[in-house]
């Protein structure tokens, strides 16, 4: 059968703030879970400067290795229409986040099961097709990453500033000081 | 530095089209999405890496799969953006509907539709948005649903209008819509805008023309559908969303030919 063509992307634009984001957005493990883990950094463009108009999206196994995902990132009051978060019993495995006026973001998880890393995919105003990277919470005999060469691969391995504290920065291109981030094509 | 106008963005366009056709014409592969480096678009310029994207083959790739949601997520409401609020908004009342597939053509069922927008005087609810248009106290712009068993989505909203911004001297974006859609795989991810069948803004919007194949571009704009349009109520219009990227099962079909 003939593929149908796609539909082309656009850039996010400027305006999705009162859009897309939601409240707990950031909060895929459960409130006060022991094993949570928070996944944070900055978001630079070419120039080094902090991109404060960036969507960041987070997806992963949950901690048995499943990747089912559930319903439920967005739970809703159906009183009032408000967003009133994940429940804390399902892993929906799924965070959205946007940068803040400085560029960074944070997210809370629990570690994936089965695999060293979160799926990242970058929105921003500029940026006219999303782009797909990596988080790896530790550095892994993995096939993306043996196939990369040390200097680009360290881009997608996350700093553990404490135990249960990473930090994952993304840069969006190279600016001469800073190796650009490894982004990904799923041909 | 002199203002940069309507003219040299002009140029630009006209270059990077005139660059995609004698590439397809020496053999090159279509490309449905825009380059993410395109200049006459100028805060492409720092936003786009420099290095080639690095092709993911694994099967057993994490992003095969992807995030679900359910009737916890969205209420009835979401779909009418003409009544989250107590009054009705200003401005010419209309459908948008239309299937979300993928590229087999397959219907992508339950899954999450979200919509945001200017008003009808083509400003946004969003602090940053300061151009000198009025606010509607009864519209925000926001809409949710899901895809029902055919792909099928549906929203009624206020059509929105054109509205001026600062990449060059008179810089206005095309009325549109955006879409953020979700497949059955993270691959699939797509946001996008929907625009509508005659603006005599599209030659100018270096956003819309940021997609070089003019089959590709032209798939970005709806269909006026008079048959679906409700007497005395609303006019609709039409657009179909096709996903890109691979999805687990897809991988599975491949394995098993």
């Amino acid at each position: 059968m003939a593929e149908l063509a796609p539909t082309p992307s656009q850039t996010v634009g400027p305006f999705y703030g009162y859009a897309l984001p939601f409240p707990g957005g950031a909060d895929i493990a459960p409130a006060g879970h022991p094993g949570a883990i928070t996944v944070h950094g900055h978001v630079y463009d070419g120039a080094g400067a902090p991109v404060p108009d960036a969507l960041l999206e987070f997806w992963q196994p949950a901690p048995d290795g499943s990747r089912t995902g559930a319903p439920g990132s967005l739970r809703r009051d159906p009183v009032s229409g408000a967003v009133i978060g994940r429940h804390g019993l399902d892993f929906t495995g799924f965070a959205r986040v946007p940068t803040d006026a400085d560029g960074h973001y944070a997210i809370r998880t629990l570690p994936p099961g089965g695999v060293p890393y979160l799926a990242v995919c970058v929105f921003a105003r500029g940026l006219l097709h999303h782009l797909f990277t990596r988080a790896y919470l530790t550095d892994a005999d993995d096939p993306l990453l043996t196939a990369l060469e040390p200097r680009r691969r360290a881009t997608l391995i996350a700093i553990a500033e404490t135990e249960r504290v990473h930090r994952f920065d993304v840069r969006l291109q190279d600016n001469g000081a800073h190796e650009e981030t490894v982004f990904l094509d799923f041909p | 530095m002199t203002a940069l106008d309507q003219s040299q963005i002009d140029t630009e366009i006209t270059a990077a089209r005139d660059a995609y056709a004698k590439a397809l014409a020496d053999g090159a592969a279509v490309r449905h999405h825009p380059s993410r480096d395109y200049a006459p678009y100028r805060s492409s310029e720092l936003r786009h890496p420099k290095h080639a994207l690095v092709e993911v083959r694994d099967p057993e790739a994490v992003e095969l799969s992807g995030p679900v949601f359910g009737v916890t997520d969205v209420t009835d409401l979401d779909a009418d953006l003409t009544r989250q609020h107590t009054g009705e908004p200003i401005g010419e009342r209309i459908t948008v509907t239309g299937r979300l597939l993928d590229r087999d053509g397959k219907p992508i069922r339950g899954q999450l539709v979200e919509i945001w927008q200017a008003n009808a005087s083509g400003r946004y609810a969003h602090q940053r948005d300061q151009h000198p248009a009025p606010l509607d106290p009864n519209f925000t712009g926001v809409g949710r649903c899901l895809t029902g068993d055919d792909g099928t989505y549906r929203f009624t909203t206020i059509k929105p209008g054109p509205y001026p911004w600062r990449n060059h001297t008179n810089a206005w974006r095309p009325a549109h819509i955006h879409f953020s859609l979700f497949g059955t795989a993270f691959t699939q991810r797509l946001v996008t805008q929907m625009y509508f069948p005659g603006d005599p803004l599209f030659p100018y919007d270096p956003i819309l023309q940021a997609v070089t194949d003019d089959s590709a571009r032209g798939r970005l704009v709806a269909t006026y559908a008079h048959d679906r349009s409700s007497p005395e109520w609303s006019l609709c219009y039409r657009w179909d969303i096709v996903l890109d990227g691979p999805a687990a099962t897809w991988i599975e079909e491949g394995r098993d030919g």
